[in-house]
């Protein structure tokens, strides 16, 4: 095939989406990681290469430094730092790919939090010279946190290390075991060299006792779906669409993303909070009359019977329903400068409702490092990670983070000025519990 | 596709899906949004959305186009058409009024890109928008990549890249002062590629201007310009005939055609796929005044 050839692939097929984030230090080559990725895929165009290297040489640079493709504010170009995320795009024949590339350094927790919280697939980078340090262990932990479906480990810098075996095997063997103790459930580790382009698109020819994949081969093969039909249903409302015109003057059809699950005509659901019943009477997916929908679709339900429903409820299956609280406590990562304090009032936003809440306690601080916990902080300042104990001023279907990331995420927002203070995950911090304490409220 | 899975989503239902998520949490929290339409591709795609989002109801919420005076007229007369055909309200905000009265002042170069910002702050004032849609895509350059979903505005219209908020998951925080607002940007995961992909799954009809078609143009740092009442071309510019299109669609100024012979949709994405130049760097002279020319345009109060 020839490269016009793929490339008009691409532009005609219908492919699948993964979004994923890269994690590590400028040191562990991440920026190079990332050009390679998008030049090697051919997504760096001409005049935008052109302007890197223009860039580069006017600081002195000989070759052309790849992370001013990303770091596109003036301020990143002046420092030389990325300050926040950045989104990057890229696609070959088989799969289009969000890149969310989060920065090492500055507020590196609430950024590598917020790249984290949409990906499928997080890629952390060691160098092989140091191995797994302290801050792959942070990287780790803010993966498993955020339930990130799967990590790739990239053990860069092979070159530096005469290509050899037992260094990656060791790395990857310390890092799939801690990974594990953390609960992440599927790891993959790739030994490479971002920069002289080994195991990143191409497969190296330095290290013939590989037999895995490349980074992009994985990135292109990993199931982007989990089955939806093994999750509960879950359709948060988010706005009643009432057209009241002459053909269509009773129409009342519930506009939402299904958040998971699947629903079905004929199903019978419960909402909450409310508790009242009915059945699906219709679903419509954006024009096109359907039976069954499911997550992530935007869809358009209606029910059997004239409920009072409005934005902020959550259709469910009534089999199975879940339980509506007042008391929440899950883990928080504080994103605002200001910090979270005992007894602060706040607002709680739960997919499409958002509510009144007061903070109880925070009974700990997670060191993410070794993942000792310390208690009583007082406080969580920015970047800091804790557990946290809400009141609610109306009751919520929440459920386990761990059960559904879109339905156990929150945000606490500042009510005078509509700050966002804090991203949090309701229920235990990590698998089997270690890094928590106590369980969902409502469990 | 290539998940072996009946539950599986093409990459175009996925950002269908989202973008439409988007555009019922802004309809769900805010009082008066207004979508920005320009009869570019990017908001015409964006329309095609959000009338999706909404149906079989009419959509709840106003167009807004800034004009610039420039325009193309075949880009006028699809506005209008579509404006009647949907039966929905547009307002105009015109930068030639602001010239006319004084308030803006013609650019020494010509073109009225910038002097967009004046008369969109003032129509958000005026008509008290609180939530502005625009077609902006991360894919199109770097000050955008660092742009959020729901991106707050001061009251003076501006951007400050260091005091956004973060952006968890998909819940979006709307949340703002009086006399603020925020720009909402549905589009922001999508490629330039995957807007016409979406064109063609949809079959959405575009201006004319966007496929090949012949045209007297005039060479301007590197660019094809049309002729027009706007000033070009000057003297020492010689005018010829030439097979082109337009990739994106702007202020006449400095919206630069492409030669191509791509004369349908399919050609066209053909097109782009190959193509070794972003569509801002082919086609637009605004972006080359400096390496953060985007940046310093949106801190002002840009789309």
């Amino acid at each position: 095939m020839t490269a016009l050839d793929s490339l008009t692939d691409t532009a005609m097929t219908a492919t699948s989406l993964l979004r994923f984030a890269t994690a590590g230090s400028v040191d562990d080559g991440k920026s190079t990681l990332v050009g390679r990725l998008l030049h090697d895929s051919k997504s760096v165009l001409a005049d935008q290469l052109a302007a890197v290297q223009d860039a580069s040489l006017r600081r002195g640079q000989e070759a052309p430094d790849l992370a001013l493709l990303t770091d596109g504010l003036r301020a990143e170009r002046e420092q030389g730092i990325t300050i926040d995320v950045a989104y990057r795009y890229f696609a070959t024949p088989r799969r289009r790919f969000v890149l969310a590339d989060t920065p090492g350094h500055v507020q590196y927790t609430r950024n590598m939090v917020t790249g984290a919280s949409t990906a499928e697939l997080a890629v952390v980078l060691v160098d092989a010279r140091n191995g797994v340090v302290e801050q792959t262990r942070r990287h780790a932990a803010v993966a498993a946190l955020l339930r990130v479906p799967h990590v790739v480990l990239a053990v860069n810098k092979m070159d530096l290390v005469d290509y050899a075996e037992p260094v990656f095997a060791a790395i990857a063997q310390e890092f799939t075991a801690y990974a594990a103790s953390l609960g992440i459930p599927d790891v993959t580790a790739i030994p490479v060299s971002a920069l002289a382009g080994d195991n990143v698109v191409e497969p190296s020819a330095h290290m013939d006792w590989y037999g895995g994949p490349t980074v992009l081969e994985h990135l292109e093969t990993v199931p982007v779906v989990d089955d939806p039909s093994h999750a509960p249903a879950r359709f948060p409302v988010q706005y009643v669409i009432r057209p009241q015109t002459a053909e269509l003057p009773d129409f009342r059809g519930y506009a939402g993303q299904i958040a998971s699950g699947v629903l079905r005509v004929g199903q019978d659901v419960t909402v909450l909070p409310s508790g009242r019943t009915s059945t699906i009477a219709g679903i419509d997916v954006l024009g096109r009359g359907v039976d069954v929908a499911w997550a992530p679709q935007s869809v358009t339900v209606t029910l059997a019977d004239d409920l009072d429903i409005s934005r902020g409820d959550i259709v469910v299956p009534t089999e199975g329903a879940p339980a509506v609280t007042q008391d929440i406590e899950g883990t928080v990562c504080h994103v605002a400068d200001r910090p979270l304090t005992v007894g602060q009032r706040v607002l709680l936003k739960h997919t499409t409702r958002t509510v009144k809440a007061v903070v109880k306690a925070v009974p700990s601080l997670l060191a993410l490092d070794d993942l000792s916990l310390h208690a009583d902080p007082g406080q969580l300042a920015a970047n800091d990670i804790g557990r946290v104990v809400l009141r609610t001023a109306e009751p919520l279907a929440l459920d386990a983070y761990a059960d559904s990331r879109r339905t156990g995420s929150f945000l606490l927002i500042d009510p005078a000025d509509g700050t966002t203070l804090t991203a949090g995950m309701a229920g235990e911090a990590f698998e089997g519990g270690r890094g928590g304490i106590g369980r969902c409220a409502d469990r | 596709m290539s998940d072996d899975n009946p539950y599986a989503l093409s990459h175009l239902d996925v950002l269908e899906s989202e973008a439409v998520h988007i555009f019922r949490e802004v309809a769900g929290e805010f009082e008066r949004p207004v979508l920005l339409f320009s009869g570019g591709k990017d908001s015409i795609a964006m329309l095609h959305l959000a009338l999706k989002a909404f149906a079989p109801a009419p959509l709840p919420f106003t167009l807004l186009h800034v004009d610039t005076g420039h325009n193309f007229p075949e880009v006028l007369e699809y506005r209008d058409r579509t404006v009647a055909a949907h039966g929905l309200r547009l307002h105009v905000a015109s930068v030639q009024e602001f010239i006319d009265d004084g308030r803006l002042r013609e650019r020494p170069d010509g073109t009225r890109n910038p002097l967009q910002t004046a008369p969109l702050l003032d129509a958000i004032e005026r008509n008290r928008f609180d939530a502005v849609f625009g077609g902006g895509r991360r894919d199109e350059e770097k000050a955008r990549a660092k742009e959020r979903v729901f991106s707050l505005r001061d009251e003076f219209g501006g951007w400050d890249p260091r005091r956004q908020r973060p952006e968890l998951w998909q819940l979006y925080n709307g949340r703002h002062a009086p006399g603020e607002h925020v720009r909402v940007f549905p589009l922001s995961n999508w490629t330039e590629l995957d807007v016409w992909q979406y064109i063609a799954r949809e079959k959405i009809e575009l201006p004319e201007i966007y496929f090949a078609h012949e045209r007297e143009v005039f060479q301007r740092n590197g660019m094809w310009l049309a002729p027009g009442d706007w000033g070009g071309p000057r003297d020492t510019e010689q005018v010829e005939r030439r097979l082109v299109r337009y990739r994106t669609v702007g202020d006449m100024s400095c919206t630069g055609a492409v030669d191509s012979d791509a004369a349908t949709v399919d050609t066209v994405i053909a097109e782009i796929a190959a193509s070794r130049l972003t569509e801002r760097g082919a086609t637009r002279a605004d972006d080359k005044l400096s390496e953060a020319a985007m940046e310093d345009r949106k801190r002002e109060g840009y789309f």
